[in-house]
């Protein structure tokens, strides 16, 4: 009998590399593996959130329901990376950025397959899980 | 109601890497601003000491500070809000001072950035962004203001050659500040050759050319009341308005990202608790972290409308000579951004203006300045109108 606690980190796997192990909303990880990219939704007052977060600063109720960011959003605007914080030098160059869903808004990664010519503010993009060369997870934004 | 004043100012050359410790380096500040003031350690009630975490070893630096500054057993707090800590410091100070609780009130800015790596620190800075959602994207300083930059471009047409005139206009200033970190010309035509290092790639928009550098540095301000500013000093300069503002940190909470919310929001509030305008503002330091970040302070100011604030810089409007002068010490851009340290610096280039002690960069007969310092990308918004 083993009297070490197992502990539930299986949020160190989102993105090239995770600050954070332990948190409320570890399933969102769950959600990756099986494809799906998803906020939370307030059952106490209906208010969307994403990133996802386990408690409403609204009506102040811990009860959330997942709900799938699906559709296109708006490119809000990007950038390109040609240096990078220590850690995610192999990434680079990549690009960051920004899309409005109009509810919410989502932070994330430009899909390595598009170059900068491909991409332009205002276009509709989708966003979709992505396997990291170092096997871990994140999401990025495809051309819809 | 009782004023509240700046009676004493100083800060440590802004320099690459600091051959000395964190105490050592803030006590260049310090001595600077205590013989300003013309102060003993006596005189002084309690002290404030703002940073950003995790460039150096200290924990809890402000106890340290407060034996080596000679302030034990006065109190000490810490202030953190990543760059704007030296400012939130201030207000913090004011509020101390008016409320009755100290009557003369130091407050002491510092960041030793060398002693990690250039990659380093920008991992530590972009994890002053959403830890959780944002940094494992691999996200830094340089690339968040992109961001912003390319929405201001898309948005109002502004160019990279608008944003390569402030660097310009900075270097102009940086080169008569001996307390500059980088004091070289920069030219103009310097962005378009592809062989000059001010052209090179960052995160695009943004090049090499558009970012402030990293330094060690310390700032400090002596706060007190009106009664003992008046007894101590000749040229008190008054604390006239003070905003402060947040907003959310990951920029999927964000509604602008053509300007900073928390500026626009920092700035209102210090215009009307000074009973000013942009237009009565006659000297301005802003924190110019990026090209762009000065670009968006005009506009989120009100010295310029929005989208408008190239114009500014094209007159020559924020010269020295121009109606609106901004950064004529060279701003972050020319004297490097040492975190803890910036929001001071700008506050002493304002007063030393408001005294007329400003020296080669001194603009005409000026009444009223306003320092607008940012901590994060947006994320803290801090606004001081000061007075002569
Ligand atoms: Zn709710």
């Amino acid at each position: 009998m083993s009297s070490v606690k197992e502990v539930d980190d299986r949020f160190k796997k989102f993105g090239t590399v995770s600050f954070t192990s332990i948190t409320k909303t570890n399933d969102f990880i769950d959600y990756l593996e099986k494809g799906k990219v998803m906020g939370t939704r307030c059952k106490g007052c209906g208010l969307i959130f994403f990133p996802p977060r386990a408690d409403c600063h609204q009506c102040l109720a811990g009860n959330m329901e997942w709900s799938e960011i699906t559709g296109t959003g708006k490119l809000v605007t990007y950038s390109k990376l040609e240096f990078a914080p220590i850690g995610f030098q192999e990434d680079v160059p990549y690009c960051i950025a920004l899309l409005d869903y109009g509810d919410y808004k989502v932070f994330g990664r430009i899909a390595d397959d598009l170059s900068e010519q491909d991409i332009e503010v205002g276009m509709q993009m989708k966003t979709a899980v992505n396997t990291l060369p170092n096997g871990q997870l994140n999401y990025v934004f495809q051309k819809s | 109601m009782s004023k509240v004043a700046i009676i004493g100012v100083g800060q440590s050359a802004f320099v690459r890497s600091y051959p000395g410790s964190i105490r050592e380096l803030a006590f260049e500040g310090f001595k600077e601003a205590m013989q300003d003031a013309r102060l003993t350690t006596k005189d002084i009630d309690a002290s404030v000491i703002c940073s950003a975490p995790e460039y150096d070893k200290q924990r809890s630096p402000a106890g340290v500070f407060a034996e080596y500054m000679g302030l034990n057993p006065q109190p000490t707090f810490y202030v953190e809000s990543l760059c704007s800590s030296s400012s939130m410091g201030v207000r913090l100070a004011y509020s101390l001072v008016k409320s009755g609780l100290h009557d003369v009130v130091a407050v002491i800015g510092f960041q030793k950035m060398s002693e990690i790596s250039s990659s380093e620190s920008q991992e530590r800075m972009g994890r002053g962004a959403d830890i959780q959602w944002e940094s494992p994207f691999g996200t830094m300083m340089p690339a968040y203001y992109a961001m912003f930059a390319r929405a201001h471009m898309e948005k109002y047409g502004t160019t990279l050659e608008d944003l390569a005139l402030i660097r310009v206009k900075a270097a102009t200033y940086g080169q008569l500040n001996d307390k500059a970190v980088y004091r070289k010309p920069v030219t103009f035509d310097m962005f378009s050759d592809p062989e000059n290092r001010m052209s090179g790639p960052v995160a695009s928009p943004l090049r090499v050319g558009d970012c402030c550098a990293n330094a060690d540095g310390s700032s400090c301000i002596i706060v007190a009341k009106e009664e003992k500013a008046k007894a101590l000093c000749k040229k008190p300069v008054w604390i006239m308005g003070l905003g402060a503002a947040t907003a959310s940190v990951n920029l999927a909470g964000r509604d602008v990202f053509t300007g900073l919310a928390v500026a626009q929001k920092a700035g209102k509030q210090a215009y009307e608790m000074a009973g000013v305008a942009p237009k009565d503002i006659d000297v301005a330091e802003v924190h110019d972290c990026f090209t762009i970040a000065e670009m968006m302070a005009y506009e989120d100011l009100g010295f310029a409308r929005p989208g408008e604030g190239k114009a500014l810089v094209k007159d020559k409007a924020t010269y020295k000579e121009g109606s609106i002068p901004v950064n004529v010490d060279g701003g972050l851009l020319s004297k490097g951004h040492p975190i803890g340290a910036t929001g001071g610096s700008q506050i002493r280039t304002i007063v030393l203006q408001l005294r007329d002690e400003a020296g080669d960069i001194q603009v005409k007969d000026p009444q009223i300045g306003l320092v607008h310092n940012i901590g994060g990308v947006g994320l803290y918004g801090n606004v001081t109108i000061l007075a002569r």
